[in-house]
């Protein structure tokens, strides 16, 4: 048997090159068919949803950019992207808030807490039924509210209180803050509390503390729970479905589309949304390295 | 005594329940009152036009319409173990895949940097469209897709696989490329925390190198294996995107029918399956998590 992990011996442990190739293997199975739609999405005007390319062109892109049939897929990006940034703001701004409430004594935190990993592990068709089910019922009460009140106008001009600000925000945070206050509880269990103790022994107000001291340390944390609150809310398709209302988001769209459309030109917005994405990723990784290097400073 | 002494300290302070509020009210509004409106209308009538206030267990009954023979399963029933089946499927191959990829990960590669290079080379694709990770698998699996056409080309077999795509075979597939993350990372991180020494005690006293792995690092990594598998099973649970997209709008599943009913507006009966399948997912989880403890006494 060779030495322990963490020695300096250098002959690898036994299983190192089998489990070697299978993580390889793993790697290729999760880039691979990613890399052949990015690929694919850049066929020529002849080719087809498979290989071979007949040329390469950004025919597709242009098609794309056209719009694809009657869905108007930017005004649908859009919206997502609107959602996406509401989301990613409100998941740094409440799980942030949360998890500071945590670091206190905090009257049935261990509820909340149960109830944060209940929304994460509950089935999304569940969350989604129930939101659709809430929003329809409120319309029914809001609507005999109105004719109670004989607000006529009102009334004919009501049609749903499910929406992408209301509803399909809802969904979204329900997926989002468990996520975020676990990153900020994985946060605060490797912090040192001496540093605001510190603060407050020189007279620091516990805004002040936080401003200068506590956020300085966690910021490279918090810019990454926002990028969690965006790409999760970006992507979102489960618990939104059931409660978007009349204006679809984006992977919503998507889904649809890959029933209806059999040109490469759902690969076009495939490739899209990725980019978007990974420069979600690439804007993040940068930020919290531009945080480190002037915490160096 | 704490109370007293932190708000001696922290004057201006904002009190933790303010902190915590929005937080919770977000939960209370949009994640405990649908559960409860869920079960509250399982048990209400409709018609139509509107749904009608009532306790009535007809819709449960309705659900399980013609199910009390065996020989001749019903729908439903059909419909769950049909789930089911996808369901133990893709635990089995994300918890094996996802034990030795964490494995190798957290046992295997000495320098901390590279360790956290691979592990978010493995986590990139979960913050990418999951539809997209679907559609790509396409140009692979279709009839004339890259596979078909290199064991076409290879002489293996005559006519395209026709079972590659729009089938059982690729629900598992797509399952298992999203979600075996979601084994690797509870896994990965319950294996760093195990103290290596104790590794080392196992083969001092001559343990094998799968007895070690069986007796020591299993047991150690319980917990990861346990939050890995509770994800993944309630993922697969309610999915309906996955098997639609990838069964080719085909393949039946409870998530789908709940979809189904909900778009035709029959919300008590929705509900009533949501309440079944919410116990279902509650009793597989309590059957894990025993299962878990037993085998510590043990």
């Amino acid at each position: 048997m060779s030495g322990p992990p963490m020695s300096r011996a250098n002959a690898r442990q036994p299983g190192f090159w089998p489990l070697a190739i299978v993580f390889g293997l793993f790697v290729l199975f999760l880039y691979g068919p990613m890399l052949t739609i990015f690929v694919l999405s850049f066929q020529g005007p002849e080719g087809g949803l498979v290989f071979p390319m007949r040329g390469v062109s950004l025919h597709w892109f242009v098609k794309l950019a056209e719009g694809i049939g009657v869905v108007d897929i930017w005004a649908a990006f859009r919206r997502s992207l609107k959602l996406g940034l509401v989301v990613a703001a409100l998941t740094i701004v409440l799980s942030v808030l949360a998890s500071l409430a945590f670091r206190k004594q905090l009257r049935g935190g261990n509820a909340l807490f149960l109830i944060t990993v209940a929304s994460l592990i509950m089935p999304s068709i569940i969350v989604s039924l129930g939101l659709g089910l809430q929003f329809r019922l409120l319309d029914t009460g809001l609507k005999s509210l109105l004719e109670w009140l004989e607000w006529t106008d009102l009334l004919e001009g009501f049609g749903t209180s499910m929406g992408l600000y209301t509803s399909a925000l809802a969904a979204h945070l329900t997926w989002t803050l468990p996520f975020g206050l676990l990153i900020m509880f994985a946060v605060f269990n490797r912090f040192d509390p001496a540093y605001e103790e510190a603060a407050r022994d020189l007279g620091a107000t516990p805004w002040q503390a936080f401003r200068h001291v506590v956020l300085p340390l966690i910021g490279a944390s918090v810019v990454g729970v926002g990028m969690f609150g965006f790409t999760l809310s970006w992507d979102e398709i489960a618990r939104s479905s059931q409660a978007i209302g009349d204006l679809n988001t984006l992977p919503l769209e998507l889904q649809g589309l890959t029933t209806t459309v059999t040109t490469p030109v759902v690969y076009a917005l495939g490739t899209v949304t990725t980019v978007v994405s990974f420069g979600v990723i690439g804007l993040t990784i940068g930020l919290i390295a531009l945080l480190r290097w002037r915490r160096k400073d | 005594m704490e109370r007293v002494r932190r708000s001696l300290i922290e004057p201006n302070s904002l009190p933790a329940w303010v902190q915590a509020g929005p937080f919770a009210l977000v939960f209370l509004f949009f994640f405990i009152v649908p559960l409860v409106l869920i079960v509250a209308v399982s048990f209400w009538d409709f018609n139509e036009y509107e749904l009608l206030p009532a306790f009535t267990p007809k819709n449960y009954l309705q659900i399980f319409e013609g199910c009390s023979k065996v020989d001749d399963l019903c729908t439903t029933v059909r419909t769950y173990l049909s789930t089911l089946k996808f369901c133990g499927l893709v635990w089995l191959v994300t918890l094996v895949l996802g034990f030795a990829v964490a494995y190798f990960l957290a046992f295997h590669i000495r320098s901390s940097n590279t360790q956290t290079l691979l592990f978010i080379v493995c986590t990139i694709p979960f913050w990418t469209s999951n539809v997209i990770r679907m559609i790509s698998w396409v140009p692979l699996l279709g009839r004339n897709g890259l596979i078909n056409k290199g064991l076409i080309g290879a002489g293996l077999v005559d006519k395209p696989i026709e079972w590659l795509l729009f089938s059982d075979f690729s629900v598992v597939l797509a399952l298992v490329h999203l979600y075996t993350l979601f084994m690797i990372v509870p896994i990965f991180n319950s294996m760093m925390r195990i103290d290596r020494s104790l590794l080392e005690a196992a083969r001092d006293a001559g343990a094998s190198g799968w007895q070690t792995l069986w007796n020591v690092v299993v047991p150690l990594s319980r917990s990861g294996i346990l939050i890995g598998s509770i994800f993944v099973i309630t993922i697969v649970m309610g999915d309906f995107v996955t098997i639609g997209v990838m069964g080719g709008q085909q393949i039946a599943s409870v998530g789908k029918m709940i979809q189904v009913q909900t778009s035709y507006l029959q919300f008590p009966i929705a509900a009533a399956n949501a309440v079944i399948l919410l116990a279902l997912v509650l009793m597989i989880i309590w059957a894990l998590t025993r299962l878990v403890d037993i085998r510590r006494e043990l």
